[in-house]
């Protein structure tokens, strides 16, 4: 490394802390302890891709189980589990955090900032974020997991008819993955507000940073409905209050619209990354700017803000009465216009374009094909009389399949095949890659497209089996092969990238010719980011610095004759850049918190307290602490590496 | 989180002393309690809903109009509002450098804040010695979930205004420190706000068309 690293000695030292913030930038406690945007992005983006595979295995149980009519190969008990936590999985422990990789791996590099706008804070919501994992799946091995579906409808939770302790993990580790998203979405919404490089307006950021913004309002603003409703079961459950309690006059269908309220906001909350990915990906690959910059942004915010205006389409068969269905039906049909104008967009980008058939720019491209598929289906239940067939049938989940492995999955492999060289500094296997896609799109097809067929002819859902009458044998049996399909493209998927992340061809600047600044940077990123902050007068500023001429013709937007101040702003003195030092006090702190949960689900008064005084010592330990860390010196030009 | 760090505790950020460049001029932890207020707004949201939804249809007693005591919680509600006024004062201390004021108001701050809260288990004990727990009906279950939780908020604030004041004693604080106690105020102020709102649908509401 052409850099050299100094303690920062003039920093304070208040010792009110407990430990020292450590410097360390190998093995285990520079982990644990880590307060980088990167490293915290790459350890949600693995922590992500865990998930996935767990939350796959449960599906690959799943569509055994359902291969022919009639099989017993699990128990209905057990099934029921195995959905719950399929789903569960998926939506939090999977694409969120893989979504969490891509923000913070990605958001302070593309607005030009060192790191997040509260590093320590960064780290706590991650492994918050760990532990509700760890609560969450830990129920498997105490007792059995939650078997009551991902949306834990009342009165199902109730301690009638679920008692034991699984619905009890659900709640605790739902309230820690809400508590770390809540968390992350403060911290980022004032990144992204008050980090910007001089001269980025909000309509210069990139596409992306403009959809992790909305998707942080989604997540403060959509979370506090779930979490109240959690408190509101967790309070019935442990202390027997009547909030979901018909015989105390509760209504459970209030946990319904709670739940929902939260539920179609999260939904946005999942796809709009993907969104912001396959906005980034497409321009580079067609070397044009996004078509219609501006409607992109304003159809994600608006996206975000209809999002909240929806939630009782998924309660269309609940007796909420002609006016209500009326009602969300024509949100719900409303709310398919901004979402159809972002597919024309990508398409007006690949009009006309230099198209180059790269592995990212295959997941993009399969990414518009399947979320389309999935948003006509989409529109097909808003329809209030129709969905009353649809409701709980297999037709509803191969429309959520196509918007969430087709939409979101396939997006988030496109940004991990187009980023991964920034993190690592070495290639992915363009052949494999392109193996990869291929494998997964026709496994992805071959299981959800049946489905379609197989829920209007009448299967339901969250069912252990159906009727050899029914005569979806066939259907189902090619189901099950397309999922074992889409396993196998995801285990080359693993094997590959470990391969390549070991032994890729190295590349050491921009592979792609891309368009944003944080290809700018020498790959692998350096610690400190940027050693100059970039000054930005165009959107696409990359580009623009690399073609002058070429660029200028494409962005109406730009201010003119400005050109890039290439001395950009340097925060270099004689100290050098100063890092921050690392911090024991999130994970301090977030481990108080799991004892809590734990102390809470056993009924331990003392494990709580002891709980809570790891949590506060941690919390006062961290506010003291003072500043350490380090000051790098990028040397001359001659960057990182 | 207790932000009561020192003065260098801008740590968060990563150049203290070179540029400090924000995009807008505003402090970013500042940005950040706005940004939480505006999900707190959600989460007493969703909890006073909940109150709504279910207001009227406990099946038994004891019914709001039993036992709410209008005078009585008047006098806390205005406590808690002169809390907000000392809090005004305090700031404005700190940001002039009279720190002997800014104790004294933050000291007040907290007083009040504790005799609301003292108001509030009185309150609370009250009920239940008349029959009014979490379990009897849905009055009780959505009216201490409610208020309690605006308790518990009450009582971080002053847990954490406390932890500032203690700090003042510990190491020097001037006008560099005010966005601290900024911060803390913009809580504090929402949190009585929140107090209003509960005032008035929780026991005021419930007396119309009733004779004093």
């Amino acid at each position: 490394m052409a850099i050299s690293r100094k303690p920062a000695s003039q920093a304070p030292d208040f010792s009110g802390g407990l430990f020292k913030r450590p410097t360390t930038s190998k093995g285990l406690v520079s982990w644990l302890t880590t307060i980088d945007h990167k490293r915290i992005g790459i350890l949600y983006f693995l922590s992500g891709i865990f998930f996935f595979v767990i939350g796959g295995l449960e599906a690959l149980v799943i569509r055994t189980q359902l291969t022919r009519s009639g099989l017993n190969l699990i128990s209905p008990d057990l099934y029921n589990q195995m959905f719950t936590m399929h789903g569960t999985t998926m939506i939090f422990l999977a694409v969120m955090p893989m979504s969490a990789g891509f923000f913070n791996y990605l958001t302070p590099l593309m607005i030009g900032a060192r790191d997040v706008a509260f590093p320590r804070l960064n780290s706590f919501s991650y492994w918050t974020f760990f532990f509700g994992a760890i609560t969450l799946n830990a129920s498997w091995f105490l007792g059995g997991a939650p078997d009551t579906g991902w949306f834990g409808y009342s009165p199902l939770t109730s301690t009638t008819y679920s008692p034991g302790l699984a619905v009890d993990f659900w709640v605790f580790g739902l309230q820690m993955l809400g508590l770390a998203s809540l968390l992350a979405g403060f911290n980022f919404i004032v990144t992204i507000i008050n980090m910007r490089a001089p001269g980025m307006t909000m309509f210069k950021m990139p596409a992306f940073v403009w959809m992790t913004l909305v998707v942080q309002f989604l997540v403060i603003l959509a979370f506090p409905a779930i979490t109240i409703a959690l408190v509101e079961l967790m309070m019935d459950r442990q202390f027997g209050t009547g909030f979901f309690n018909p015989a105390m006059g509760g209504m459970p269908i209030y946990w319904q619209h709670l739940f929902w309220v939260f539920g179609h906001p999260e939904v946005y909350i999942l796809i709009l990354p993907a969104m912001g990915i396959v906005s980034e990906v497409l321009p580079t690959f067609s070397r044009k700017p996004l078509f219609g910059y501006p409607v992109v942004v304003m159809s994600g915010a608006l996206i975000g803000l209809m999002g909240f205006a929806v939630w009782s389409h998924h309660m269309f068969t609940t007796g909420m009465g002609a006016v209500a269905n009326a009602a969300f039906a024509a949100t719900t049909m409303t709310i398919a216009i901004p979402t159809g104008v972002k597919i024309f967009n990508w398409i007006g980008t690949l009009w006309g374009g230099k198209i180059r058939l790269t592995t990212p720019m295959l997941f993009a491209l399969g990414f518009i094909f399947m979320f389309t598929v999935g948003g006509v289906s989409g529109v097909m239940h808003s329809a209030a009389p129709a969905d009353a067939q649809q409701q709980d049938t297999y037709f509803v989940v191969a429309h959520f399949h196509y918007v969430l492995i087709g939409g979101s999955i396939f997006g988030l492999f496109s940004g991990f095949y187009y980023w991964s060289p920034m993190v690592t500094g070495r290639m992915l296997s363009e052949k494999w890659g392109k193996i990869v896609f291929w494998v997964m799109f026709w496994g992805f097809n071959i299981t959800f497209f049946p489905m379609h067929f197989a829920g209007l002819n009448g299967q339901a859902r969250r069912t252990h089996s159906y009727s050899q009458e029914l005569g979806l044998d066939n259907l189902n049996t090619l189901a099950t092969i397309g999922s074992y399909i889409l396993a196998l493209g995801v285990g080359i998927f693993i094997v590959h990238v470990i391969r390549d992340v070991i032994s890729g061809e190295k590349v050491s600047e921009d592979p792609w010719d891309a368009r944003t600044i944080e290809w700018r940077l020498p790959l692998p990123t350096p610690v400190y980011n940027f050693d100059k902050i970039p000054n930005i007068t165009h959107r696409d500023q990359h580009w623009f610095d690399k073609h002058p001429d070429l660029a200028h013709s494409h962005e109406h937007g730009a201010d003119g004759a400005a050109h890039a101040d290439d001395d950009g702003h340097s925060h270099e003195d004689e100290h050098g850049i100063h890092l921050p030092g690392q911090s024991w006090y999130p994970f301090v702190m977030s481990f108080g918190l799991f004892v809590v949960v734990f102390g809470g689900l056993y009924s331990s008064l003392l494990m709580v307290i002891v709980g809570f005084v790891i949590t506060f010592i941690g919390c006062y330990a961290w506010a003291f602490e003072g500043i350490g860390g380090t000051h790098v010196k990028p040397k001359g030009q001659s960057w990182y590496q | 989180m207790v932000s009561v760090a020192h003065g260098s505790g801008h740590d968060e950020h990563h150049d203290t002393e070179h540029s400090e460049h924000r995009s807008t001029n505003v402090d970013d932890k500042k940005i950040l309690m706005w940004a939480f207020l505006a999900s707190d707004c959600m989460f007493f949201g969703a909890l006073i809903v909940t109150y709504l939804v279910y207001k009227g249809r406990s099946l038994v007693g004891p019914y709001p109009i039993d036992v709410l005591d209008i005078p009585l919680t008047t006098v806390s509600t205005f406590v808690l509002l002169m809390s907000s006024f000392l809090m005004v004062l305090a700031l404005d201390s700190i940001k002039h450098n009279d720190i002997p004021k800014f104790r004294l108001w933050t000291l007040g701050v907290c007083l009040f804040g504790s005799i609301f809260l003292g108001f509030q288990v009185y309150e609370f004990s009250h009920f239940v010695d008349v029959g009014l727990t979490l379990q009897q009906n849905l009055f009780g279950t959505t009216f201490f979930t409610l208020t309690g939780t605006h308790g518990i908020h009450v009582t971080i604030g002053v847990i954490w205004l406390l932890s500032i004041l203690v700090t003042s004693y510990v190491r020097p604080m001037t006008s560099k420190d005010a966005v601290y106690v900024e911060v803390a105020g913009l809580y504090w102020h929402f949190v009585d706000i929140v107090w209003i709102v509960i005032f008035t649908i929780v026991y005021l509401v419930e007396f119309i068309g009733v004779p004093a």
